[in-house]
């Protein structure tokens, strides 16, 4: 979840009255954000106080303090929803898209604010507001990158291209000589900020670039811009470009910068319509889009869908309240119109969401659904819920240990060689450590590693777990399935194989399965390098071995740290559902 | 000297070279002998207190405390050893002497021997806890024996776009072996691929390109709710639609960060009620109720955000411990996008709630690492110790 750093008393500045935290903290409990922290950040040197605010990932419109003020404005009703607009210029600003773009980031979406005067509070809250949308929305600049730039130091109109690294030279922003891209990517290895995003363009044949009409590099998406159209205080005109491999996404992030920033314009929320002139298709687009939509609900299914029973002109007054604007059309149904600031209502459930929200979720009566279902338990977990008792009534108890384990743990550790085994293990592509790199295949290592942490307990140590291990199986879906184990240890002076031995033959008597070579269980000697030579079973049912059990091999112990002795059983217990 | 000095008896004179000691009086009375001899001829004799430690003080005199008993025969008076039993015995009994032994008392101080038996882990206590609530309020469980499972059932089916952020490899495990699912039901899968991409049943959908290299990628499943994905799919495929109440309690996976509260993997809780003109207002109640069953009366909702749910909703609870509400779940209504592709009519809403089995736990019997409760660092002992699971029952 996104959180925003907001200055507490710009805040209350802002909306026009002062808070106690307490207070503020329902308010945004109400509108559905999380007061998360109150901080003063140390290296500040005039202690500010901040908040530090969740914000659900799908609400850009909340991620400055100019957006979440206004949205806080208009759901506590002191004001209403401005309305955004782009007026055409007879002459808009383009920007011409060469088709070599087409390979690397083949769209644009560009804008253009007028006379905006910024502060400090905002000049921070536009880089800051950049930042987070980059983080988020634009998945780290892969999708989408923001470039914000003082329009009176460029001559449109723009060209943007993608062209040879070695063939770009400029001057970065906060750089005080010219660098060629290919010499950029070396020089920003070392930038704590910009090495994360070299990667997306690094090793492409082209690099993108926008220019100006002088051929002044405005930009090179989606790693920095040149310092020539730096954005400072005295900034007056801005330009936005939004290179993207996502077009719906750069028009969102688009549709935000120009509703937030545009607080600061002379004329407020109104944009400068710019124009996108894709060469190879000649095809002419028109940004910001700052579309409004229209949705149609029915009231009676809405309040019918939350269970409440409101009026068409308090639901209308409720939607408002969350910047939709409703018109009655008559007792039942309600035109709501979306604006560019909510690219988040997608469907009517959106929508009925906010009235919920401006309702009060707390207002809503509870009540009970009079469905009635006989419950049914689901029989695997119905037979190791019994079985486990069984275990605990035997003396045995219970571990929880995990389902990732290293591979080591499956392989040299249990003494299985690990040409045969580790192809028969789901491995993880991603394990962030050793611990992560397979899912187990027997719950035996994490067992013995529960005794392993556990030395100093009173002996015997008798342990068991009844889980899910992971096995491949080329007839499921995914390729695998889960088999649900028993696995029991008993460690003590000596390896106690009859105390496992009669743990097997007591969860068999729970099981009704008679001690019987063709009608029940049987043993038979078996080799398992985990098991020490000749000390090892399989057991047997139905001509089919379901688990082993056998005194641990003294290398096993070792690998496990033990120093006393033990034995084990392993089996499935899925046969006896 | 010094005291003679201090008495006056003597002085010293420093004239002239070296220094003199001389007489001062001419006779003297020396106290201390005269008080001596009159002491040690009777101690009773009057002699002032401080007089008397000042003497004891120079070893003067030296005080001998000298204890007298006096003794007579008790009831018990016998001239043989005895020693009293600790126990009844067979012998005792058989020979009739527990009528005239003699027992020790016993110590009711001390503890008795410690049961020899086995345990349950405190967790899956309280997973059997929450099986048992449950099915008391008439849910049904769900088979979920399944920890890979595919992008398409644990993200694609819930209407999660391929682009979101939980599909990342920073937060979600992908396998290598294996890495693909292999089927999709192809026309579900183009239901899927449209609403995504560019809408339908009355969504704009996310407009971006779907992919099914992305959706046939397996990763550890992220949630439980891609087995109630699976159940919903096979409730819209029964037809006529029967309303179904369902629970899961089982592990899921998460590559986050790793810190005192989390781990990599951990059990979730979740509850799914479907049925025709389900409404908000009985989510609310059903949590309510359930929470109850947890000792839990004081709950709030809060707006929140999934990608599946909407509304969504999350669940505080006030702690009478910590004095604050703390959050304890999440909860919604699952989106038209996700049921309607699934063949459910389009009356019928499904409800969902979930949490952690783990968080409740550690608070309920205060651990705070997690690390001391799930995986094999467990403290044994803590497991010996642990008493019967009573949720609705507040530790003090």
């Amino acid at each position: 979840m996104p959180s925003v750093p907001i200055k507490r008393d710009v805040l209350f500045d802002k909306l026009g009255q002062k808070m106690t935290d307490e207070e503020f903290d329902i308010l945004c409990f109400q509108f559905g954000i999380e007061l998360d922290e109150i901080f003063v950040d140390e290296n500040d040197p005039k202690s500010i106080v901040q908040y530090k605010i969740d914000i659900p990932a799908n609400r850009y419109d909340l991620l400055c303090i100019e957006g979440l003020s206004r949205a806080l404005l208009v759901f506590l009703q002191k004001i209403e929803a401005p309305v955004y607009t782009a007026i055409s210029p007879p002459t808009p600003i383009q920007t011409v898209v060469k088709s070599s773009t087409n390979g690397v980031r083949p769209y644009v979406v560009t804008a253009v604010l007028r006379n905006v005067t910024l502060d400090q509070v905002a000049y921070d809250s536009l880089i800051e507001l950049q930042e987070k949308l980059h983080h988020n929305i634009c998945r780290k600049r892969s999708l989408v990158a923001i470039g914000v730039h003082d329009l009176d130091t460029l001559t449109p109109p723009f060209v943007y291209s993608a062209e040879p690294q070695t063939e770009i030279c400029f001057k970065p922003l906060n750089q005080d000589k010219e660098f060629r891209v290919d010499e950029l990517m070396v020089f920003y290895q070392s930038s704590h900020h910009l090495k994360h995003y070299l990667h997306i363009t690094k090793d492409e044949p082209l690099h993108p670039v926008i220019r100006d009409l002088k051929g002044v590099v405005v930009s090179i998406p989606p790693i920095i811009n040149g310092d020539h159209s730096k954005v400072t205080m005295d900034t007056k005109n801005i330009f936005i470009e939004c290179t993207a491999t996502d077009l719906t996404k750069a028009n969102i992030v688009l549709d935000i910068l120009v509703t937030m920033i545009g607080e600061h314009a002379k004329v407020k929320f109104e944009a400068e319509a710019t124009t996108v002139l894709y060469e190879e298709t000649q095809e002419v687009k028109v940004y910001p889009s700052l579309a409004y939509r229209k949705e149609s609900i029915d009231v009676k299914s809405v309040n019918e869908l939350i269970g409440i029973d409101i009026t068409a002109e308090e639901m209308a007054k409720g939607l408002s309240r969350m910047t939709l604007n409703s018109k009655v059309q008559n007792e039942n149904t309600l035109e709501v119109e979306i604006p560019p600031t909510r690219h988040d209502v997608i469907h009517t459930c959106d929508i009925i969401e906010d009235v919920a929200i401006a309702y009060g979720y707390d207002n809503i009566e509870m009540n009970l659904p009079k469905t009635s279902c006989a419950a049914e338990q689901f029989p695997l977990n119905k037979l190791t819920d019994q079985l486990r008792e069984s275990l605990a009534q035997a003396g045995f108890t219970e571990g929880l240990t995990f389902s990732l384990c290293s591979v080591d743990d499956e392989c040299e550790k249990i003494r299985h060689p690990r040409a045969d085994k580790e192809p028969t293990l789901a491995r993880i592509s991603n394990p962030k450590t050793l611990e992560f790199q397979a899912a187990r295949n027997s719950l035996l290592p994490g067992i013995l590693k529960t005794i392993q942490a556990n030395k100093k307990m009173p002996l015997p140590l008798k342990l068991f777990e009844i889980s899910d291990v992971v096995l491949l199986d080329s007839t499921q879906d995914t390729g695998a399935r889960n088999e649900r184990r028993l696995c029991a240890v008993n460690y003590n002076k000596t390896p106690g194989f009859e105390v496992i031995h009669g743990l097997l033959d007591r969860v068999m008597q729970n099981l009704e399965v008679p001690f019987h070579p063709t009608q029940g269980y049987s043993l038979r000697a078996a080799q398992d390098p985990t098991y020490f030579e000749g000390r090892c079973a399989e057991i047997v049912y139905g001509g089919k071995a379901f688990g082993k059990l056998g005194v641990l091999h003294p290398e096993v112990l070792e690998n496990f740290e033990l120093n006393l002795l033990g034995a084990a059983l392993e089996i499935s217990i899925e046969n006896f559902l | 000297m010094s005291k003679a000095i201090q008495a006056g008896w003597l002085k010293i004179q420093k004239e002239g070279g070296e220094p003199k000691v001389v007489r001062a009086v001419d006779s003297i009375v020396d106290t201390v002998q005269k008080n001596l001899k009159a002491l040690s001829k009777d101690v009773t004799v009057n002699v002032d207190l401080a007089t008397v430690n000042e003497y004891k003080k120079r070893k003067l005199m030296q005080q001998v405390t000298v204890t007298s008993y006096k003794i007579s025969k008790g009831n018990h008076f016998t001239t043989t050893i005895e020693k009293p039993e600790t126990d009844l015995t067979l012998e005792l009994i058989s020979s009739g002497d527990w009528k005239v032994k003699k027992f020790k008392t016993y110590n009711f101080n001390a503890l008795g021997t410690p049961v020899a038996c086995g345990h349950l882990h405190p967790l899956l206590k309280v997973r059997s806890e929450f099986r048992q609530i449950f099915l008391e309020m008439g849910f049904s469980e769900m088979p979920t024996n399944r920890f890979i499972e595919s992008s398409f059932w644990n993200f694609d089916a819930l209407f999660q776009p391929q682009q979101h952020p939980a599909r990342d490899a920073h937060d979600t495990f992908f396998l290598t072996r294996p890495a693909n699912c292999s089927t999709i039901e192809p026309t579900y899968m183009e239901k899927v691929k449209k609403v995504h991409s560019v809408g339908d049943y009355g969504s704009q959908g996310y407009g971006y390109n779907w992919k099914i290299e992305e959706a046939q990628k397996n990763v550890m499943r992220t949630h439980t709710t891609a087995v109630s994905a699976r159940m919903l799919y096979a409730a819209g495929e029964q037809k006529p639609f029967k309303p179904v109440k369902l629970f899961s309690i089982d592990r899921v996976f998460r590559n986050e960060t790793l810190d005192a509260t989390h781990l990599a993997e951990f059990h979730q809780v979740e509850g799914v009620v479907a049925d025709r003109n389900i409404t908000l207002g009985h989510l609310l109640g059903t949590i309510k109720q359930f929470f109850s069953r947890l000792g839990i009366e004081k709950i709030r909702f809060k707006p929140a955000y999934n990608p599946y749910t909407e509304p969504s909703m999350e669940i505080f609870a006030y702690h009478p411990g910590l004095k604050r509400w703390v959050e304890v779940g999440n909860s919604g209504m699952f989106r038209p996008e996700m049921l309607l592709p699934m063949d459910i009519p389009s009356d019928v809403h499904v409800i969902a709630w979930g949490l952690s089995l783990e968080r409740p736990t550690m608070i309920r019997y205060g651990i705070d690492n997690i690390r001391d409760l799930v995986g094999p660092k467990v403290d044994l002992q803590m497991v010996y110790n642990n008493p019967l699971c009573r949720l609705d029952k507040h530790s003090n």
